[in-house]
């Protein structure tokens, strides 16, 4: 089954690709007014399509940004960036692409793709390589399906590009991340090209639907005056982690990426707590005051307004800000051994062994504290 | 003890109070007038007269106006503005406003320019600032006659001389020029930033003409006392940096009025409805203050990153016309609006507003009430159930828990409000009508600190620290109690291009203003 995204649709894609961004990925918006000005100047929805019915000698291409969130949200791209990383890329393959495909579910990447395919009239592939979003270009389904991440172009707001080719995605990732750092802290890439059988094999399958239902229920539940965290959770099979105020937050940007954690205040039923949330990009590690982990990646901790209950990014919070932490458990390749190794709690230097965050709320550490 | 005289200028009614300490003396409401000023002071001599004080007495005055906000969301006295962009190559697809309403871009101008310039978040140049360009936009802002300029640099930030420089080229070429800069107004996000900083420079000559007004009609009533502005958070700004700022005051009326209900009726934790004569906003108030909103906020279409009270607004007023059947009613969103006094029944006009209906129940006594005494009993009791419900529906918005909060009514149309909304009872505190002139009275004081610490030598919780207590000197000094201080922002700015591990802080508290407690 395909569907088509116009304009008018692209305020819910960027609140679902918001909320399953799990803080970053960048701030939707700015994909979404990219993908909304190039629809209304082309006059064009963008189709998306079902990956059954894509052929297997088709060329799949993503595209996506990459960079930290806080330089994207200040250094807007210049528009022609996507399209000249996928134009070298073509020229280089020497063939032309059938397909785009989003590589990240969550945060600006959900919507760039939007952009692009507005712009070149490729369709879209219902799916993406997270489900949510990661910080590295290695951490995707197809590394786990063995599917090359070069050769792969990486494209620059000055109009500078460049053609990868490694030994493997974490190379990619290293090489392509200095560069990124070089551009200036983001840059436009066009990188996994693959066939639609390599594709039906490593995507993760139906993921923009899934974003544009998350976005539909956090607009709908929004208009009858409820706060979308109860909606959303039976939605997305998900926990509630906290709700709580930011009383302090730490944050630096280096080596291309946004780091920091951010110190939580429990509020309502969770007066009298203490959280720590650490973040590389995403929120990656929800822990309570003595330590002990709530959540951790690959699940996704997603953040929503505690107030007003829109999605919350890393670059957004401040202090004083209300947040409702849910949890949702990661697409169970993540949490396969090979999934854990590529994007687990260890890779990122977190002193926990993965544990699902379903057997983490049940812990004994759950119960409240008052104080 | 402390005299303090507080004003409200809103569209419809300038409301005056004076306080001495935390008693109210007297509170009048009065029409505002086209220029401002004549309403104003005719509200400052019958509340000086009602509260029988001395004009020499009076030791401070603090103004809360909804000029400005309304002036955007109306899209009238705006000035064209040079918009003025510094990051090309990059941002090039997305210039200046791409995202406001068109009829607020066009009454702004649609002037907008985008050069090469601006910052990598590491402090290195995107590309040479455009010298040249600006000089071609100069010429271009004097053939037009453009009077203001907004200048946005990429990552202004953690480095504002690019804009500083462009500042320079334009005034030298363009005397007489107001610019306003984007670095002075907010946070790292491009587009809120220059949006902000495009809606502060419209609002520049209004803003202007408005203080002058303030001021001359504070000194043609024979006050000598120093006067301030209430802003956004609910603290204070000096009038000289509201003709430089007037977009800081954009949210300054919900506070206002919250802080004041909260106030009158010693209450803290409370839905509050201020019922005006167009509209009715409806917040909630949390241990005295207001609940803020999430991190951007729109304001007349316009997205934005101030940090605002969570206020939202359904048209139902004094002044809102009722029209249909008893089964087949229309209420609102129009409204007479100032024209109340002429044009509503019980002042004699031919339309029905909320308030005749008030007046018909028995609920008020306003004008002529023979003119509306052969109403269908029926009739009114259909409209005032109706009313009943589109408040219960604002208020369930903004109710957080199942717990019964009281609601406060204040508000000239608060008259409105039945007594009970829902499960819910209805406070109606004694000078519920100038609620909000008493929340500009009893406005905070705040102290700031923003400058660049090296974390060379110091943790970055030592810098956090002095940051703080140089902030809580900051507010002391100026008036504020040092028990009632409060941290309402803190965030710190790493600045990777200078060496040192160098870092901006920025840090604000608040506090309660000396003489309120006794």
């Amino acid at each position: 089954m395909s569907f088509h995204i116009g304009p008018e649709d692209m305020e819910e894609i960027a609140l679902g690709g918001a909320f399953l961004g799990t803080g970053g990925g960048g701030d939707p918006y700015i994909g979404r007014l990219m993908a909304q000005s190039m629809m209304r100047k082309n006059g064009t929805d963008v189709e998306v399509v079902a990956p059954a019915d894509v052929p297997d000698d088709a060329l799949c291409v993503p595209v996506c940004m990459m960079g930290a969130p806080t330089v994207m949200v200040e250094k807007l791209p210049n528009g022609d960036e996507a399209l000249s990383a996928l134009g070298a890329l073509e020229d280089y393959l020497g063939r032309k692409a059938d397909y785009l495909i989003c590589i990240e579910a969550g945060g600006l990447n959900s919507t760039i793709p939007f952009a692009v395919a507005a712009h070149t009239g490729l369709p879209l592939i219902d799916g993406d390589g997270m489900g949510r979003a990661f910080p590295e270009l290695q951490m995707v389904s197809l590394t786990l399906h063995d599917i090359a991440a070069t050769p792969m172009v990486i494209a620059d707001d000055k109009g500078n590009n460049g053609v990868l080719n490694a030994i493997s995605n974490l190379w990619t990732e290293r090489m392509a991340r200095s560069v990124t750092v070089e551009m200036g802290g983001a840059a436009l890439v066009a990188l996994y090209p693959m066939s639609g059988a390599q594709m039906k094999a490593g995507l993760l399958r139906g993921t923009l639907s899934l974003v544009r239902d998350v976005g539909r229920t956090i607009q709908s539940e929004r208009k009858a005056n409820r706060h979308p965290g109860d909606a959303l959770i039976s939605r997305c099979g998900g926990v509630a982690l906290c709700t709580a105020r930011v009383v302090d937050i730490e944050r630096r940007t280096i080596g291309g990426f946004a780091r920091g954690k951010a110190r939580l205040r429990g509020l309502d039923a969770d007066q009298g707590r203490e959280f720590l949330l650490s973040f590389q990009n995403e929120f990656l590690c929800l822990e309570d005051a003595d330590g002990t982990p709530l959540a951790l990646t690959p699940d996704l901790i997603c953040a929503l307004d505690a107030d007003g209950g829109l999605p919350v990014t890393t670059e957004s919070l401040r202090f004083g800000l209300g947040l409702r932490l849910i949890g949702l458990p990661a697409d169970p390749q993540w949490r396969s051994p090979e999934g854990l190794k590529l994007a687990g709690p260890g890779y990122f230097g977190y002193p926990h062994a993965f544990q699902p965050l379903e057997t983490l709320a049940e812990s004994p550490a759950r119960e409240p504290v008052f104080t | 003890m402390v005299l303090r005289l507080g004003i409200d200028v809103g569209g419809t009614n300038t409301d005056a109070v004076i306080l001495d300490g935390r008693k109210v003396l007297a509170g009048v409401k009065c029409t505002t007038t086209e220029d401002v000023m004549s309403g104003i002071s005719e509200a400052l001599e019958a509340v000086l007269e009602k509260a029988g004080v001395e004009r020499a007495n009076v030791d401070v005055a603090m103004i809360g106006t909804t000029h400005f906000t309304n002036a955007v969301i109306e899209r009238r006295a705006l000035d064209p503005v040079a918009a003025i962009r510094l990051g090309l190559p990059a941002t090039a697809c997305l210039p200046p406003m791409v995202d406001w309403p068109e009829d607020l871009a066009e009454v702004v101008g649609d002037h907008r320019y985008m050069l090469h310039g601006g910052y990598e978040f590491d402090g290195r140049e995107i590309a040479e600032l455009d010298r040249d360009g600006l000089r071609r936009i100069a010429d271009e802002i004097v053939a037009k006659g453009i009077r203001t300029a907004a200048i946005s640099s990429v990552f202004s930030p953690i480095n504002r001389e690019m804009e500083e420089e462009a500042r320079d080229i334009l005034q030298a070429a363009v005397p007489g020029l107001s610019v306003v800069l984007s670095s002075e107004i907010g946070r790292i996000g491009l587009l809120e930033r220059e949006s902000a900083a495009i809606m502060n420079a419209s609002l520049l000559s209004l803003a202007d003409k408005t203080i002058t007004a303030f001021g001359d009609a504070l000194k043609g009533a024979g006050l000598t006392c120093p006067f301030y502005v209430t802003q956004n958070d609910g603290t204070l700004m000096a009038a000289h940096m509201v003709r430089r700022f007037p977009v800081l005051t954009f949210a300054s009326g919900p506070t206002n009025s919250m802080r004041g209900a909260a106030f009158l009726t010693g209450v803290k934790d409370a839905i509050v409805i201020d019922i005006g004569g167009t509209t009715t906003d409806v917040g909630s108030l949390q241990k005295g203050f207001p609940r803020q909103a999430s991190t951007v906020v729109d304001v007349g279409g316009v997205r934005t990153n101030f940090r605002m009270p969570d206020v939202f607004a359904i048209g139902l007023g004094g002044g809102t016309i009722i029209s249909g059947e008893k089964d087949d009613l229309t209420i609102g969103p129009k409204s007479v609006g100032y024209r109340l006094g002429s044009e509503a029944r019980v002042f004699g006009g031919g339309t029905l507003t909320c308030t005749d209906i008030a007046v018909a129940a028995g609920e008020a006594e306003i004008g002529d009430p023979s003119k509306v005494a052969d109403m269908d009993p029926d009739f009114v009791a259909a409209v005032r159930a109706r009313i009943g419900e589109m408040l219960e529906d604002a208020v369930e918005r903004s109710r957080v828990s199942p717990e019964p909060l009281p609601v406060i009514a204040v508000g000239g149309g608060s008259i409105l409000a039945p007594d009970r909304i829902g499960d819910l009872e209805v406070l109606r505190p004694e000078n519920f009508a100038v609620a909000n002139a008493v929340g500009a009275a009893i406005a905070q004081i705040s102290g700031e600190v923003e400058r660049i610490f090296s974390l060379a030598s110091q943790s970055r919780e030592d810098c956090l620290a002095q940051a703080d207590s140089e902030a809580r000197a900051t507010a002391i000094n100026a008036g504020a109690v040092a028990e009632t201080l409060d941290v309402i922002e803190r965030e710190d700015v790493p600045l990777a291009y200078l060496p040192g591990n160098a870092t901006r802080i920025h840090v604000k508290v608040v506090g309660d203003m000396e003489g309120l407690d006794a």
